[in-house]
């Protein structure tokens, strides 16, 4: 078992690596010289040949990654292109603010989810399942983005009873748990949860029909076990792969946010990585980006590690 | 020495009725006959696309034509069956133009990731060792960013732009379709028919197009029909951000994007494009689940 | 050479040309020291620690021409990793196969590639041994077509050859393989083996997964290819019964290895090694009187990455002393009878065991 763990950690290892150089080339991808966005246009190239060897632009990028691998580790993500701020003092409350987001959107999305799912899974073919179906699918359909638009007209433009954007009264960006900040919460977390909720679903559904049709439940079942404790049985089988499933969603809640703190304005990565890329700020984008990654990397691999404490079987493979 | 004729069955009662042997393919057009909402969603699908294709002949109206007078005008206005935008150009004649950025950008990048994750996969799958370890590590480091994170990541390094938002996405998509590829083939590979087909001295080619390749297709095709819907929705979600075509080009996720501005104003107007991309999303995603229904029979 | 095999020689003519070019007394096949241990991962933190498991580990035996050869043992035996080995569908790590005089793989000997076209196999799974996606007519045709026979000519073969294993061509030619039973899919198999008009044929556990009457018939299917085609078999089964209805002689294999080697009557007459004694007698008899209660083989077969030190099967053996523990017997034959070879201390001379017969 700790064996297991320490191989799996290792084995991230080289993934977190790929990710840093995926997200370093990321700068090279851009087009033109990276260069450009700091220079003032009028530069002379004695000026310009000193700024490329301060930001070390002039050495082979092998190196220039190692340099750069070695700030990233020791915290330094270099400078804000348009702040002039380090990098990481934007990164920092942005990161928060979307986890808070995440959170809220895990708390409504994921019982919702699976307790839709379990009911389908539960009354394969009759109507409930049906229903349930056809709202999970609408859920994995749903531009969210989109979604997040009509809540906004429906509960701002035209019952005025939810602010539209931001983060808390008068444009705050600190959270507190109280309802001037929970309000502001609400639609975006209620936006960002449809698509894992509708994921969720589709994969509970699945999983608790897949084992119902297992023989050991109708054994159960022969033996004359209440639905109550047959249930409970199912569930411990399920209970895996709902694990994964959900896990893998909250990573990608990470990513999908940025659409939705687009939509309402809430300060977090998204937001961040919107305004970044219009002003061609890659230091920020970059940073973000990494650290982003390297959450749902880390997310991933417990996700691994917690789902072989469910399933021993999993371990040996 | 037996001869042979005798050992052939002799045709004593009249020959048994030939069953006529209809293949998979001829079962999968059977089946998906028998389903209405996939053949709903077709059908949707198909309109939706040829409108598109067809947008100059169909189009009620000059989608780039603008008018100060008449901006925002609500649905049903004569004139303008779906209202107009905020710059007074007729809705529906830039819905039927946007349909074709929006499929474009929605379609490429799955088909293009079907092609170069499905030979990935393939070869990692029937070669393993190395070749295996190598490609599946790379898609691994690729599969360690949450999908939209990445399409962001790639095209907003790239900059604003259709062909930067087909790349980002078609990066996106491959190593998913790569792992089915690589996981069904290697089951395939395991399967004695393939073994049977090597003791044979067959050239390796030959086994693969014959032999795996026919049983690989299938559960990659149903997944990267999945993948299209998700596949739209992002790809709008970037043109919503404001990393596709530029204005005033006319995209769905574009035009949700310059009406938000107006959402206090023309509520009802400035979620329109939305309702476009969700139904496509969801009819894509319906005929994604039929065709799964229809082709993932167990034989 | 008039004696060669000759396919159908009256339908149509061979479509692949083959020849006898060791005669009839050159054997079919020679396998010598056959070796292929499994690497494997046995743990550690980095996956470092390494072992193998010993699949098969040093097996000589030969083939004559036109002979069957039964192979049986418990599962996990090492069987099927013969049979895949014999005609390099695993690569051996050591160990020589010599086919009809020419040694496989060796330069000036036979390649691989036409090693493969007379060597043919038959699996178990007679529904994964066919391609889902073809008609069986292709998957017989896939073969010669593979291997430059055109594709008409090929197809009408297929056709052809279906009949010969009772399947009328008419009415199954263009199925697919779930619309067969277990059965007819196995006759494809064979159909599909023979269409490559191979010499040798290894059927691994081929008529195992199919009913008993339905399996009577593939047998009797088989023994008259046999016949008409001038077949070399090796059989490879769990079912004792079968193995000495079909075979000439019988290869008994524990754990990786041969143990004992006979023609079919004396071997199920006289099985001299322990473990063919034990498998026989597990047999259940018809004759209530014969009966035993207590069971012949006690415990399962040991793990195959840690094996016993000398001989492997002392562990489960009624008659092990000090010295199978310590030396590991090698196949030799009974001081009586030069075709019988055991490897086994209590049946040769001067082996050191008690039972050891004088030398």
């Amino acid at each position: 078992m700790i064996l297991y763990v320490i191989r799996r950690l290792l084995l991230a290892i080289p993934i977190a690596i790929g990710v840093t150089i995926v997200c370093f080339s990321l700068i090279h991808l851009a087009p033109g010289d990276p260069l450009s966005t700091v220079l003032p246009d009028n530069a002379t190239p004695e000026v310009v040949e000193e700024i490329r060897a301060a930001y070390g632009f002039d050495k082979p990028l092998p190196v220039q990654y190692l340099v750069w691998l070695g700030n990233v580790v020791s915290g330094d993500f270099g400078l804000s292109i348009q702040s002039r701020r380090p990098v990481l003092g934007d990164i920092v409350p942005a990161v928060q603010n979307t986890m808070i987001l995440a959170f809220a959107a895990v708390l409504i999305g994921f019982p919702f989810g699976t307790i839709l799912g379990a009911i389908a899974g539960y009354s394969q073919g009759s109507l409930t399942d049906k229903v349930v179906t056809a709202i999970s699918i609408t859920g994995v359909s749903v531009p969210h983005y989109w979604l997040g638009m009509v809540l906004v007209v429906i509960f701002a433009v035209n019952m005025g009873a939810l602010p539209a954007m931001g983060m808390g009264p008068g444009g705050q960006s600190d959270f507190a748990l109280n309802w001037a900040h929970l309000r502001h919460l609400l639609l975006p977390a209620i936006t960002l949860s449809v698509i894992p909720a509708g994921i969720i679903a589709r994969s509970v559904r699945a999983t608790i029909a897949d084992v119902r049709k297992k023989d050991f439940v109708s054994t159960l079942r022969a033996k004359g076990l209440s639905p109550a404790w047959v249930f409970l049985h199912v569930a411990k089988n399920a209970a895996p792969v709902v694990l994964a499933v959900c896990g893998l969603q909250f990573a990608q809640l990470l990513g999908g946010s940025i659409l939705v703190e687009t939509v309402f304005s809430w300060p977090g990565t998204g937001f961040l990585m919107n305004s970044a890329i219009f002003t061609r700020d890659l230091p920020v984008l970059q940073g973000t980006i990494l650290v982003l990654s390297l959450f749902f990397v880390v997310i991933n691999l417990l996700v691994d590690v917690l789902q072989t404490v469910f399933d021993p079987r999993i371990r040996r493979g | 020495m037996t001869d042979a004729t005798v050992t052939t069955i002799a045709p004593a009662r009249p020959a048994a009725p030939v069953t006529p042997a209809q293949g998979y393919w001829g079962g999968v057009a059977k089946r998906l006959r028998r389903d209405p909402l996939t053949l709903i969603c077709l059908g949707v699908i198909l309109a939706i696309v040829l409108a598109a294709v067809f947008a100059p002949l169909i189009s009620p109206a000059d989608p780039y034509k603008t008018s100060m007078m008449a901006r925002l005008k609500p649905v049903g206005t004569p004139g303008h069956f779906l209202g107009t935008d905020e710059l007074g150009r007729d809705m529906l004649a830039r819905l039927i133009y946007g349909g074709r950025i929006s499929l474009f950008t929605g379609v490429t990048p799955v088909v293009l990731a079907t092609l170069i994750g499905g030979v990935l996969g393939l070869a990692a799958g029937f070669f393993g060792g190395l070749v295996n370890t190598t490609i599946m590590r790379t898609m691994d480091v690729f599969y360690a960013f949450p999908s939209v994170l990445l399409a962001v990541a790639i095209s907003g390094a790239l900059g604003a732009g259709l062909l930067n938002v087909l790349i980002a996405l078609t990066v996106v998509f491959i190593p998913p379709i790569c792992r089915i590829a690589e996981s069904v083939t290697t089951q395939a590979r395991a399967e004695d028919y393939v073994e049977a087909a090597r003791a044979t001295g067959a050239a390796t080619w030959r086994i693969i197009t014959v032999h795996v390749l026919p049983n690989v297709m299938g559960p990659v095709f149903i997944y990267a029909s999945s993948l299209i819907s998700v596949s739209i929705v992002i790809a709008s979600g970037l043109s919503f951000l404001g990393l596709g075509v530029s204005p005033p080009q006319a995209d769905w996720g574009l035009m949700l994007n310059t009406l938000r501005q107006s959402i206090y104003i023309a509520p009802g107007q400035a979620v329109i494009p939305g309702i476009m991309i969700f139904i496509t999303s969801m009819c894509f995603n319906l005929m994604s689940d039929g065709l799964r229904g229809a082709m993932d029979v167990k034989e | 050479m008039t004696d060669t095999l000759s396919l159908a020689p009256k339908t149509s003519p061979r479509t692949l040309p083959v020849d006898d070019r060791g005669g009839p007394r050159q054997p079919m096949l020679i396998v010598e020291d056959l070796k292929k241990h499994f690497p494997i991962k046995t743990g550690g933190a980095f996956g470092g620690l390494r072992t193998s498991v010993k699949a098969v580990d040093g097996v000589n035996f030969t083939v004559a021409k036109r002979e069957t050869l039964g192979v049986v043992g418990e599962s996990g035996c090492g069987k099927s990793t013969m049979a895949r080995l014999l005609s390099h569908l695993i690569t051996p790590d050591t160990g020589s196969i010599i086919f009809d005089g020419e040694k496989v793989g060796a330069s000036g000997g036979i390649s691989v590639r036409d090693l493969r076209r007379q060597m043919q196999m038959v699996f178990q799974d007679s529904y994964s041994s066919l391609n889902p996606r073809l008609p069986i007519v292709d998957s017989i045709a896939f073969g010669p077509k593979a291997n430059g026979v055109k594709g008409s000519v090929a197809r009408a073969r297929a056709e052809e050859i279906l009949g010969l294993v009772g399947l009328n061509p008419r009415q199954f030619a263009r199925r697919y393989p779930h619309q067969l039973s277990g059965g007819q899919r196995q006759r494809v198999n064979i159909a599909r083996a023979l269409a490559m008009e191979p010499r040798l044929v290894v059927l691994d556990e081929a008529v195992s997964a199919l009913d008993k009457s339905v399996e009577a018939q593939v047998l009797n299917l088989l023994a008259r290819l046999k016949e008409q085609f001038e077949l070399t078999y090796i059989f490879i089964s769990h079912d004792l019964n079968v193995v000495q209805y079909i075979s000439d002689r019988v290869l008994v294999m524990y754990l990786g290895q041969v143990v004992e080697i006979g023609e079919v009557d004396e071997l199920y007459a006289r099985p001299s090694h322990p473990y063919t004694e034990a498998l026989l007698s597990s047999r259940p008899s018809m004759d209530p009187a014969r009966r035993r209660t207590e069971p012949p083989l006690a415990g399962d077969p040991p793990n195959p990455v840690n094996l016993p030190s000398g001989c492997r099967f002392r562990t489960r053996c009624a008659l092990a002393e000090e010295v199978c523990a310590k030396v590991a017997p090698v196949l030799t034959p009974l001081p009586d009878s030069p075709t019988h070879p055991v490897a086994c201390h209590a049946r040769q001379p001067g082996a050191g065991h008690s039972l050891s017969p004088a030398a």
